[in-house]
């Protein structure tokens, strides 16, 4: 089953255990289980997301593209309590079709997330970053394009969705998937990774996965499943059965929501507000509760 | 076989063979649209189809692997460069559908599009 939810319909859902949704300068919501249960601070934690950098991109969408990540960066750094990890769901640079400039631009990137102060950071790469070698440049600076971590209780599972320029996760991946849920207990906090959607968001400007229903189906039997991913740079909230998918803002520009306009051309730039539309978020992980405490954060704070 | 029964079946069979050739009439013929993709651009981009009537289009990419995607009929294939690719297709309603590559194909890959007018 997929549908969208609106925003009220999320915050319902949260009630019933689900994932915990906030958005918005200063609004928080902050979930209790269907018993009423209070967690303690030890089940808790938070992770920071951010996606979409898309290091190397130049043009009018974005004419301050060469100090946003930095600032968005330093806005991290600048967090009250430091984040457990941090986590970049994909597209760090822009794509080139210069093999040599790929690498170049992933040094760039490199260099430019090192002075993060949190040291646990997770990469995987977006269609941009590793779709024209299959990875092959995305792999010599950040490993992996698919593996898995725990951390306090939760398995975190980063699926590769773009290596293949077919947009698949692929056979040899999907059965990688399989073999690892198995070994999990049904009730194991699961939260997976990725950069395209997994589900049919919008096929008609490339916002879908095209084997991604095998994945979604392989999580099904999982009560407890939530999708982190990034790609359409801006926040979008979807449920498939009672998996939510929480797409991330970008940090070079926004796109328009799914369908709303004939062509999928980038919001934009606004001299009066810059930066609008663009972010990061902190995901305040109830490991008890299995629950999510989403907060978008701007790359500048006002 | 006499051959007042050699008449019988020599009618017979014409009778088959003009029934075969009304059928075959009645079937609208496939129109072939020829479609030639490159980096990042497909020529045609906009292509109109009636309503019901059969099409076959024919592929062909004059560089590297593209897709061809009709999403709203969850119609697709790969074009491969050197071949051509060919795709029946029906459209089974009017409107105006986005056709895009679907295959990574490089900086432009994005803007790889074009518009399906069914009327």
């Amino acid at each position: 089953m997929q549908r969208p939810i609106d925003r009220r319909e999320f915050l319902k859902f949260a009630s019933f255990g689900g994932a915990v949704f906030a958005s918005g300068l200063g609004i928080t919501a902050y979930g209790a289980d269907s018993a009423g249960a209070k967690s303690t601070a030890a089940d808790e934690f938070y992770f920071v997301q951010l996606s979409d950098s898309h290091w190397g991109f130049e043009g009018p969408p974005n004419p301050d593209a060469k100090v946003t990540l930095k600032k968005a960066i330093a806005s991290v750094n600048a967090l009250s309590e430091p984040p457990d990890f941090i986590v970049f769901t994909g597209d760090l640079t822009h794509t080139t079709d210069d093999p040599k400039e790929r690498r170049q631009r992933m040094a760039q990137f490199r260099d430019i997330v090192a002075p993060l102060k949190v040291k646990d950071v997770r990469f995987m790469p977006g269609e941009h970053d590793a779709s024209l070698d299959r990875g092959e440049a995305y792999q010599e600076f950040f490993g992996k394009t698919h593996y898995t971590f725990d951390h306090k209780g939760i398995h975190f599972i980063v699926l590769d969705n773009v290596s293949d320029p077919a947009a698949k996760i692929g056979e040899e991946q999907l059965a990688w998937l399989a073999s690892d849920l198995k070994r999990l207990p049904k009730d194991a906090r699961i939260v997976v990774f990725t950069h395209r959607p997994l589900f049919d968001l919008y096929p008609q400007w490339d916002w879908a996965t095209r084997d991604g229903a095998q994945a979604v189906e392989l999580l099904m039997p999982y009560p407890n499943v939530t999708v982190f991913y990034g790609h359409i740079h801006q926040e979008n909230h979807h449920m498939t059965g009672h998996i939510a998918h929480h797409a991330a803002k970008s940090l070079i520009f926004p796109l328009p929501a799914p369908g709303s306009q004939p062509k999928r051309t980038p919001l934009d730039w606004d001299p009066a507000q810059p930066y609008r539309g663009l972010g990061f978020r902190d995901v305040e992980a109830d490991v008890k509760q299995a629950t999510y405490r989403l907060d978008e954060m701007p790359v500048v704070k006002a | 076989m006499n051959a007042r029964r050699r008449v019988l079946l020599g009618a017979a069979g014409l009778g088959g063979l003009s029934l075969l050739g009304v059928r075959a009439l009645a079937q609208p013929a496939a129109q072939v649209v020829k479609v030639a993709a490159k980096k990042f651009d497909y020529t045609p981009n906009e292509i109109r189809l009636k309503k019901g009537v059969p099409v076959v289009f024919e592929l062909t990419s004059a560089d590297v692997v593209m897709g061809f995607n009709i999403p709203d009929f969850k119609t697709r294939t790969d074009i491969v460069p050197g071949k051509v690719t060919r795709l029946a297709f029906t459209p089974d309603r009017a409107g105006k559908f986005v056709f895009m590559c679907d295959v990574f194909c490089g900086s432009g890959h994005e803007d790889m599009n074009g518009t399906l007018i069914v009327e």
